[in-house]
């Protein structure tokens, strides 16, 4: 059965495989990579209009976790969108790398992010469409730093991540909240939760989620810093996908969260915010690619300003202007690229001219500036759907920002779209190279859509607008799109804001030469005082825990040793009865020996005595272990005692003498310390000696030793038969150690030879 | 520190230490002794030679390559245990052969003596390691 | 004699916990390998503390006789004992590096460890 499950995972599977077919073929690999998402873009709009069909399959029963998808108006409107635009960008991609090294790679992550998009937007159980949003925070974050050889693109990836990734976690622990309080993982089964007592924390949550990804006042600064990907992936992920996550998350949860007080103020608040801040900020840009990131995070913010409203009407007003943008700003952003690609210049004050070189170009762009500037058929029959909710009843701040916002989209689509191509070129400008086909058609196709679909708009309703409006409008629109409204408030708007938005074109670039640089808005540089902030704090926090002094690690840990044994000693009382064994004359002599051994070791002056001290305490041991039944252990002890003393006096031949004493006081302290430490020991020594847990598994050694490994000596037996492979590890430690040893010794001796030369 | 007392008895020791740590090592699976034991007696034995002499003297007597030894013995211990993969039973498995000895007895010899001769060998390879790399560094000027 | 021993465990963590917190590394080392003894009979003592009957099976018979000293503590104490020994090895080998780099083998002065 063909499922979206099986879209995802083909296109998963063939961006792992994408690098290898980029090496066999890497003239062709945009024209054979395109084609899957190709085939899926038409499979998706096969199954218009979306009848809301589930697929599920269990994951972890356990935790209430499915493998579910859903297929409904919206998810196959975005579907559509990602397949398709992606067919496009991946065909763009060839034109724009060619066959340069590395490429494979891009592809790969392209596709890789594919797939993880098709299934945020399919998803229909919460941890599933959480796990594939940060699939495509991460893809996105490895493909802003594709050029990872720049800073800036480095920079401009971190600070992608640490936005979308940081509300990532919000979101995370929003969707846990509504799993929590519902009790069920499936978005489709979710009611409606105003009136759940944290329905506070839910929408909160979500929101921070959605808002830094879609880059929405105040997280806007991510997106701009984001362009320093290769630009088939600003037009892809930046503007016709990724970025529009958060949007199709706050639609698709409209259900649930949507219809309260404060999802209407948020939404609209942050929305017009953000439409305010994108279009001011966009005109201050001269780099098309800049210019056309602040103008999508405007048309970001308008998506969240139609999203606040809610209704049939809203939801129809919200498809025609998803479909709509995503067509010509994904148009627009393919052709910067080609503009970068055929005149080596993003510069939209500099560049002019470019009709004569690149006339197929320069049409796309004309036909895609048309639709920004909401003149050419599809985008004119979004803005008039939006207008028209606006008016009635008349809203009137919302229609004041809505009409600067729809200005400032027709002075940048000017600037973007017509001054390159039809403007004065500056002549500094190179003379570069004409674009190619593969980079041709991605704009032309999206462009030339962007008009036809706006001609046939009762069909493109029928599939797409009326399934979104039922899936989160919670009806039918009652107005059905229409390219004519007739005469009226709507198209007055539209021609108001037309007439706006072209002077503030004519008056731009006298602006941009006059316009000393504004200080910048200080969102961008708050977060890199935040980070910086966090680098501090996190290392004043490690200095003063990893202080770098032993002696405190010591004094911690030992203190830490002894709350704990004396706590589980209070708590768990073992109290044994110890029975004590006698003990023979020359047994008290060997104890009270080691004994006076430990003291004199403790309160030795001299690096010769301590090392002797230790030596006796050594050989002590030894002697205890030859009288109570371990001769191996004896011969052993002393063969090592021997070498540990001649290792300590070789060593110290070259050490200076001991450093001056502590002070009384710390010397009290580490005795107290000590002696605390040295009871406890005891203390253990004699419980364990008491308690025998069971049979210990020597026994069957004893008994078996001689018939089953042909041996007498049972510690021997068990070294190299029965236990083996433990002696197998230790005698490789062993060797590892030595050969640490060694390497230490002999670089060091390299190491001054080099140092003294 | 050269003295010719100790001279002496290092030379006449060493080859009597040598003797002995073989000795361990070979009754070490029926009588006190084995690999570990038995190579630290070497070492002792070769160690007492070069304070005596001095290391690189000590070095020409031991012949073979420290790092070299120290790997045979891995190999030669897990090689032993390899032996009994061979025979179809699991990795370490003790595989034991009965060898005519002298006068009608019987010698009974099994891969875990090998995997002991390679604890021997590991053993003397890592502690001469050890302390000769530092007596050479007390050598140098 | 199991108090006795007991006794003298505690004594050699007490003075290996004391060598270790001195300011000297060549005194946390000599403390390191007082502790490393005392674990080692820890585990010694902990199993069983029987006089004079080593885990080997005498001539002529088939099986350990009913009193003996536990062989598999008496295995893993061995091999300790050797591990303990080349790590005191590479111990020493790094404090005479560090005096090499740093000059001082006194602890205050080794709060540096990279940047």
């Amino acid at each position: 059965m063909v499922t979206p499950a099986l879209a995802i995972l083909s296109l998963f599977t063939l961006g792992l495989l994408a690098p290898f077919l980029f090496a066999l073929l890497p003239r062709h690999a945009g024209k054979l990579l395109c084609l899957p998402p190709a085939f899926w873009c038409g499979w998706f709009w096969s199954k218009t209009p979306a009848s809301g069909q589930t697929w599920t399959s269990p994951w972890i029963p356990e935790l209430g976790i499915t493998f579910s998808f859903r297929l409904d108006g919206l998810a196959s409107l975005f579907a559509i969108l990602i397949t398709g635009i992606g067919a496009m960008v991946l065909l763009y991609t060839e034109g724009y790398c060619g066959a340069k090294p590395g490429s494979g790679r891009l592809y790969g992550l392209l596709l890789l992010f594919l797939a993880s998009m098709l299934g945020v937007v399919l998803a229909d159980d919460a941890i599933l469409l959480f796990l594939f949003w940060e699939a495509t925070s991460v893809t996105s974050f490895l493909l802003i730093g594709f050029e990872h050889e720049r800073a800036n693109a480095r920079r401009g990836a971190v600070q992608a991540l640490m936005v979308t990734g940081g509300g990532g976690l919000a979101l995370l622990a929003g969707l846990l909240v509504i799993v929590q309080q519902t009790g069920q993982g499936r978005i489709s089964a979710w009611g409606p939760l105003a009136g759940d007592p944290l329905y506070l924390a839910m929408f909160a949550l979500v929101a921070i989620g959605c808002f830094t990804k879609s880059a929405q006042f105040p997280f806007h600064f991510w997106l701009p810093n984001a362009m320093t990907a290769p630009t088939p992936v600003s037009a892809y992920l930046h503007s016709a996908t990724m970025v529009k996550a958060g949007v199709y998350l706050l639609a698709r949860l409209s259900g649930s969260l949507g219809g309260t007080e404060v999802w209407t103020w948020t939404l609209t608040l942050v929305g017009g915010a953000t439409m305010l801040t994108g279009t001011l900020l966009a005109l201050r840009q001269t780099d098309l690619k800049r210019l056309l990131a602040y103008s999508t995070v405007a048309a970001l913010g308008t998506m969240v300003f139609v999203l606040a409203r809610g209704g049939a009407e809203a939801a129809s007003a919200f498809a025609a202007f998803v479909l709509a943008h995503a067509l010509y700003k994904g148009a627009l952003f393919l052709v910067a690229g080609a503009i970068d690609h055929t005149a080596d210049s993003r510069d939209a004050f500099r560049l002019g001219g470019l009709w004569q070189r690149a006339p197929v170009l320069a049409t796309a762009s004309t036909l895609a500036g048309l639709g920004m500037m909401g003149v050419a058929p599809l985008a004119f029959l979004a803005k008039e759907t939006l207008v028209d909710g606006l008016l009635s009843p008349p809203d009137v701040p919302s229609l004041i920002v809505f009409g600067v916002m729809a200005a400032g989209a027709v002075a940048i689509a000017g600037i973007v779209a017509f001054r390159p191509f039809f403007g004065k070129a500056d002549p500094a400008i190179a003379d570069g190279h004409k674009p190619d086909a593969p980079l041709l058609t991605g704009p032309a196709v999206l462009a030339v859509l962007g008009i036809v679909g706006g001609l046939t708009p009762t069909f493109v309703f029928e599939r797409i607008g009326g399934p979104v409006a039922a899936a989160i409008g919670g009806g039918t629109d009652p107005h059905p799109w229409a390219l004519w409204h007739g005469f009226g408030a709507p198209l007055a708007f539209s021609v108001g804001t037309l007439a706006l938005g072209l002077a503030v074109y004519r008056a731009w670039p006298a602006w941009i030469a006059r316009a000393a640089p504004w200080p910048s808005f200080g969102f961008d540089r708050a977060y890199d005082a935040g980070l910086r902030g966090t680098v501090s704090v996190a290392r004043a926090f490690t200095r003063t825990i990893q202080n770098g002094r032993l002696r405190a690690y010591l004094q911690t840990t030992i203190a830490t040793f002894l709350v704990l044994v004396t706590l589980a000693a209070v708590r768990w009382n073992p109290s044994p009865q110890i029975r004590l064994d006698t003990a023979l004359p020359h047994e008290a002599l060997l104890a009270l020996a080691m004994l006076l051994a430990v003291l004199a070791a403790v309160r030795s002056v001299s690096r010769l005595a301590a090392v002797v001290t230790l030596g006796v305490v050594g050989f002590g041991v030894a002697l205890t272990y030859a009288l109570f039944g371990a001769p191996d252990l004896a011969m052993t002890q002393i063969a090592v005692e021997t070498l540990t003393v001649i290792l300590f006096v070789l060593t110290f031949y070259h050490l200076p003498r001991f450093a001056r004493g502590s002070g009384t006081r710390t010397r009290a302290v580490d005795a107290l310390l000590a002696t605390g430490v040295g009871a406890t020991m005891a203390a253990i020594t004699l419980v364990a000696s008491q308690r025998l847990l069971g049979t210990p598994i020597s026994a069957h050694f004893a008994e078996n030793s001689l018939a089953e490994a042909h041996g007498r000596n049972v510690v021997n037996v068990i070294l190299v038969d029965y236990r083996g492979l433990d002696t197998l590890g230790e005698i490789t430690v062993l060797s590892i150690a030595g050969l640490g040893v060694v390497a230490l010794w002999t670089f060091g001796r390299r190491a001054a030879k080099g140092g003294s030369a | 520190m050269r003295s010719i007392i100790l001279s002496t008895v290092a030379r006449a020791m060493l080859p009597i230490l040598i003797m002995f740590s073989l000795f361990l090592l070979w009754r070490g699976h029926n009588e006190p002794g084995g690999g570990f034991t038995g190579g630290l007696v070497a070492a002792a034995g070769v160690i007492l030679f070069s304070l005596a002499y001095s290391p690189r003297a000590a070095r020409r007597v031991v012949r073979v390559d420290l790092k070299t030894l120290t790997g045979f013995g891995l190999l030669m211990a897990a090689g032993s245990g390899t032996v009994a993969v061979f025979a179809g039973k699991p990795f370490l498995t003790g595989v034991w052969w009965k060898l005519a000895g002298p006068q009608g007895s019987t010698i009974e010899l099994g891969t875990p003596f090998f995997f002991d001769l390679g604890v021997y060998l590991v053993v003397i390879g890592v502690t001469l390691s050890i302390l000769f790399s530092k007596a050479e560094e007390e050598e140098r000027p | 004699m199991t108090l006795l021993l007991a006794i003298v465990i505690g004594a050699l963590y007490a003075g290996g916990v004391y060598m270790m917190l001195r300011k000297t590394v060549v005194k946390l080392l000599i403390g390191l390998a007082m502790i490393g003894n005392a674990a080692n009979l820890l585990i010694f003592v902990s199993s069983s503390v029987v006089r004079s009957h080593p885990p080997i099976v005498p001539k002529g018979s088939s099986a350990v006789p009913a009193p003996y000293a536990d062989p598999l503590t008496q295995a893993l104490i061995l091999t300790a004992i050797v591990i303990g020994f080349a790590v005191l090895a590479f111990a020493l080998a790094l404090v005479k590096r560090v005096y090499g780099e740093v000059g001082s083998l006194a602890l205050e002065e080794m709060t540096v460890s990279d940047e």
